[in-house]
């Protein structure tokens, strides 16, 4: 076990922190091992052994530390585990440790010590602001080039490239309050809500509730210290029934109506799989209040080289040690413009660090914490700026010296102290993310020099209240009371009458006025020798801020994209401030001129996988499969998606090409016997009094009259007077009607139906119900097979008299319960059976055992396709694409002249809907009857060397046909009914093919095949 | 993710339900009668209301019943849910009761 030695023996009175020095953890850094304990995260796990180089940064691979203590860290990046389990971009300053952690810094190579990367440093130059856009953009043709490489160099960690082996969960939950962070002012509202009964959700980021509480030595609520106080609080919510705690849980995203998304950590701190446990949760909240106590942010100081290791947030230092028991320095130096950098010189100092000095922003600092420090001897720089930092992998020292008045630059010369750590406080920004993602209004607090929330959207939903630091709010004592009325509030809102309880006394170190530099004055301007970092993340600088308002970059969205400044996995939160600040006074005007960028989801990075859930896979989207799919898997069948179904699409034998497949299926459906699974098919049961008039309403064509036992063909459109779906359909009685629709089309037709029927013609009795999954369809057609429908058929005469074309009769086939349509989608004789679905294998196997002798095939939809286009019968949404009407199609029989509506009726006769030169149906045969034109090809009637050519229209159908010994072909193509006969061209990459028009029929002219 | 009020079944989760645009949008009772202009008007023509405005929703994954929403399309608050056939309220008065 290696040794901590920056690792502090608990103190007399202030103890140890938060960690547990009983249980030590193993763990490993860029392949080196060290150990850390229990509660610690990576971050102060690495700080106790003094490894404070943990990243190169992005553009520049400049060495990098740790800034922060939690989600807004913008420096430690960290890719964790292995294979596909490995994570990039993760911040070590929010992984917990557990024992056999493997941890790896990224954006270096080949170490991070010796980064050959760091050479973009020196060439700085070659990188201002929007470098992308400039550097590289000369000559043009190299630019994919350019990319490729700055695409390697850049990037942060890597994705794994295989699935994601871990499980993730999704939980519903409606909450009467959901309170957003844990710290004094979010317990402080579950407490009080909670107490009412109220169904209460507490959710924090981190391990541990208490938020800053945990950091702070010099807290004393109801006089015991801060953790004590919350180990309280969080043993009476546990407590109650209807209390939620949900620690590890990021709430990330504010969606309308009070919808809001959480993601939970259930094993990610344990380092190992679970049985039966998700990785993460994703937690779907729809809360009746929302209680925002989300904390604050604390802003960096701009100054030169602030980005050296060991430059870090004054809260950060302060939090890892008093809650960590690590001093990340042993001679800090603290930079200031507030009094609360006076408490991590405090806590440092009783720690036994020597603090090098504080060097304080303000000319006349004064108060207790001012007193305290002077009294412990340090040294108080007042009026004083750094004016740069100095050190490589790690900080050595700071130029200091006096400032003029304003702040602006420096009235004496520089003077060098030696430091190992530099701890800023620029002043805090309450985290106003979710507040605004709800759409709330900031506004700009002049006292605090930050955003603070101001109006609400929505006040239906709006966050209830926002409480503690993310309000604005900076004593604790203000925080835990407004916490109280909040919970309490928002308890109230949903019905409770509880009385408020009392606030705990809370005893605090109190703060005077602070001072705001936006970019710390120093003895050399901006962007000369050394660097101001604004965005740690994207090594954006002051300097390149200064460039893009100079190049005339007004609006702060363009300028965060031309700068990247707010960008990456961190999203500005250390950044944003300081970025508008000193855009603003580039500009020349204030800080609400500039206004913010947009804050959007999440607030902080969120696997992918916890928004999938368990909605990927086999589990994505639901495979639909008939009965007989068994059967035609054990027969080679190859399949095809149509909607969710999966179809057999052709079924080789042994050695067959795809095309020698279906010529073969395509043959024997027709001179032998063919059969097809057509399951498929959408059916809709219509039933009530008014079923017949509302078929002759959405068809075009008449339906009253059709008697019972007897089908017809009917043709959907819209009200536009478009088609948008066929089928047959059955009268089954006088008040019921079985539809068929198309396989792809089954929910949007029966949707457009029920629109119909409540929405215009709510007065009609019928009553529409899916019955696609209660039939298996069996359709056999060809020479033979009426004589193999009567071998399994005693109870239905199957004569052309008895049995005509277009009827439905019930019987028996196979032993089984059928109704058995004479319709036919082929143009052979053909008997569609259709039985309960239970008995679709049943009766699939009985049909193929005794069609063996009649040479039963199998077809599948390709060959399907081929045999309906023989015959010239249309597919919707092959031969139509939503602007094609039954006149283009040529199909003027199926629309009725007499009645005096039906949806599309009207359409049909706007005027651009009867154009003689509209799109029509025809069909194509080539000049060589093996050719087969490719679909979608477009036809012309001139061929020019080189488009532009005037298309004419496009092929909708072409296949070979083995029943007609060619290729055939149909179109739609302009003025097309009036063509037949010409001769048009289809030109195609290297050749043009000549194509006549003809009559979309090209088998089997007189249809007389259909009955036998 | 918006919560919409079913009139039937009470408010749902929007991932339930399926949009249907402007509300009261009638179909004319004798389409013959209807100048090319007004078919026009009926098939496409719909305002795009900023603010409170009557749309159609239909509870698609419950129970599939049309009905129409006051909604104010920016800032999605909404006023009112009612079924098909019954009037539209009076929108300056329910969000006039709002301010109040």
């Amino acid at each position: 076990m290696s040794r901590q030695p920056n690792r502090i023996a608990p103190h007399a009175t202030l103890g140890g922190g938060r960690i547990d020095r009983s249980r030590p953890l193993g763990f490993r850094f860029d392949g080196k091992s060290y150990t850390g304990y229990a509660g610690d995260t990576l971050a102060s796990a690495l700080l106790a052994n003094d490894v404070h180089l943990v990243g190169r940064s992005f553009k520049y691979h400049r060495p990098r530390g740790i800034l922060g203590l939690g989600a807004e860290e913008p420096n430690a990046l960290i890719q964790l585990a292995r294979g596909n389990r490995s994570e990039p971009n993760l911040r070590a300053t929010q992984i917990e440790l557990f024992d056999g952690l493997d941890a790896s810094s990224q954006n270096r190579w080949p170490c991070l010590k010796y980064d050959v990367g760091a050479v973009n440093s020196t060439l700085h130059r070659l990188f201002p602001a929007g470098f992308y856009y400039k550097t590289f953009m000369w000559p043009a043709s190299m630019w994919l080039t350019y990319e490729e490489v700055i695409r390697n160099a850049a990037g942060l960690g890597k994705a794994p490239e295989g699935p994601d082996p871990d499980r993730y969960e999704h939980m519903h939950t409606h909450p009467d309050v959901l309170i957003v962070g844990a710290g004094p002012a979010g317990l402080a509202a579950a407490l009080a809500a909670g107490r009412t009964g109220a169904r209460v959700v507490l959710a924090d980021e981190q391990a541990e509730f208490g938020g800053s509480l945990l950091s702070e030595d010099d807290v004393f609520i109801d006089g015991k210290p801060g953790p004590d106080w919350v180990a309280e609080v969080v043993a009476e919510l546990a407590s109650m029934p209807e209390v939620t705690l949900l620690p590890r849980t990021c709430v990330h995203a504010y969606l309308d109506h009070n919808y809001l998304l959480a993601a939970e950590r259930v094993t990610d701190h344990i380092g190992a799989v679970i049985p039966n446990t998700p990785r993460q949760r994703l937690w779907k909240i729809r809360a009746k209040q929302v209680v925002l106590a989300a904390g604050t942010l604390e802003r960096p100081l701009v100054f030169r080289d602030n980005d050296r290791p060991g430059v870090m947030l004054s809260t950060a230092a302060r939090g890892y040690a008093v809650r960590y028991g690590v001093t990340a320095g042993r001679k800090p130096l603290i930079v200031t413009g507030h009094d609360d950098g006076y408490r991590t010189a405090l806590a440092y100092a009783a720690r036994g660090a020597q603090v090098a000095a504080i060097v304080d922003l303000r000319p006349e600092p004064s108060g207790p914490l001012v007193d305290a420090a002077r009294e412990k001897g340090i040294d108080i720089l007042a009026g004083h700026s750094v004016a740069g930092a100095h050190g490589g992998h790690r900080v050595e020292g700071v130029d200091v010296a006096e400032m003029t008045t304003d702040g602006s630059g420096l009235a004496k010369v520089t003077r060098r102290i030696g430091c190992d750590l530099v701890a800023m406080c620029g002043g805090f920004n309450p985290t106003v993310h979710l507040f605004s993602q709800s759409r709330g209004k900031l506004r700009w607090d002049a006292e605090l020099d930050a955003f603070v929330p101001a109006t609400v959207h929505d006040p239906k939903h709006a966050p209830q209240a926002s409480v503690g630091g993310c309000a604005g709010t900076m004593t604790i004592a203000q925080a835990v009371k407004d916490g109280i009325k909040a919970g309490l509030d928002a308890a109230r809102a949903t019905g409770s009458t509880a009385r408020q309880p009392a606030a705990p006394k809370v005893d605090e170190p109190g703060m005077g006025e602070h001072r705001t530099v936006w970019v710390l004055p120093s003895d050399k301007p901006v962007g000369h020798k050394g660097k101001h970092f604004v965005d740690f993340q994207n090594d954006v600088t002051a300097a390149d801020l200064n460039l893009a308002a100079r190049e005339g970059y007004r609006s702060i969205e363009h300028v965060k994209r031309y700068t990247t400044t707010g960008m990456g996995t961190d999203q500005g939160k250390t950044s944003n401030v300081n970025a508008l600040a000193i855009v603003a006074a580039t500009l020349g005007t204030d800080i609400p001129a500039v206004g913010t960028t947009t804050f959007r989801p999440p607030y902080t990075p969120t696997t992918i996988g916890a928004y999938g859930g368990r909605n990927i896979g086999k589990l994505f989207d639901p495979v639909r499969t008939t009965a007989a799919d068994p059967w035609h898997k054990a027969h080679g069948a190859k399949f095809e998606h149509v909607g969710q179904w999966m179809r057999p699409w052709y079924y080789p034998k042994a050695g067959e090409t795809m095309r020698q497949a279906v010529d073969r299926e395509c043959m024997a459906a027709r001179n032998a016997v063919g059969i097809l699974d057509a399951s498929t098919l959408g059916k809709i049961d219509v039933r009530g009094k008014d079923s017949a008039e509302f078929l002759n309403r959405v068809y075009t064509n008449a339906w009253l009259k059709l008697g019972i036992g007897k089908c017809r063909y009917g043709l959907m459109l819209n009200d536009a007077g478009f088609v948008i779906d066929d089928g047959v359909t059955t009268r089954l009685a006088d008040d019921r009607f079985h539809m068929t629709t198309t396989t792809g089309g089954a929910a949007r037709v029966l949707s457009h139906l029920e629109e119909h029927l409540q929405t215009e013609w709510p007065d009609l009795e019928v009553y529409l119900t899916s019955v696609t999954e209660q039939w298996s369809v069996a359709s056999i057609c060809g020479a033979k097979c009426r004589e193999l429908l009567a071998e399994l058929c005693d109870d239905i005469d199957l004569s052309n008299d008895a049995f005509p074309f277009m009827a439905m009769k019930e019987g028996t086939v196979a032993g089984i319960p059928a109704r058995v349509y004479r319709i036919s989608f082929t143009g052979e004789l053909s008997f569609e059976i259709n039985v309960p679905r239970r008995y679709g294998m049943a009766l699939w196997e009985a049909l193929m055992a005794a069609g063996e002798k009649h040479g039963i095939t199998p077809y599948g939809t390709e060959a399907m396709h081929v045999l309906r286009a023989e015959r010239g019968f249309i597919i919707v949404g092959q031969e139509t694409d939503g602007s094609v009407t039954p006149f283009d199609l040529a199909m003027d029989w199926i629309v009725s002249k007499t009645k005096t509506d039906f949806i599309g009726k009207r359409g049909l006769f706007r005027p651009d809907l009867m154009l003689p030169d509209r799109k029509q149906l025809v069909g194509l045969l080539t000049e060589n009857p093996n050719e087969v034109l490719p679909e979608g090809a477009q036809i012309v009637e001139e061929v020019k060397p080189q488009p532009p050519m005037v298309m004419l229209g496009h092929v909708t159908s072409s296949y070979y046909s083995a029943n007609c010994g060619r290729s055939i072909a149909m179109a739609l193509v302009k003025g097309g009914h009036g063509r037949k006969g010409d001769t048009l061209s289809v030109p195609l990459a290297g050749k043009t093919i000549k194509v006549t028009v003809t009559d979309p029929v090209f088998f089997d002219l007189e249809g007389s095949r259909r009955d036998g | 993710m918006q919560l919409i009020p079913c009139p039937w079944c009470g408010p749902r989760d929007d991932a339930e339900f399926h949009y249907g645009a402007e509300a009261h949008v009638v179909r004319p009772a004798v389409p013959a009668d209807c100048s090319d202009a007004e078919w026009e008007a009926y098939l496409y023509l719909r305002r795009n209301t900023k603010g409170p405005f009557a749309e159609r929703w239909m509870h698609t994954n419950g129970c599939r019943r049309w009905f129409n929403v006051i909604r104010d399309t920016y800032t999605h608050e909404i006023f009112a849910s009612y079924k098909p056939g019954e009037p539209m309220p009076d929108i300056a008065q329910l969000t006039a009761k709002k301010d109040a």
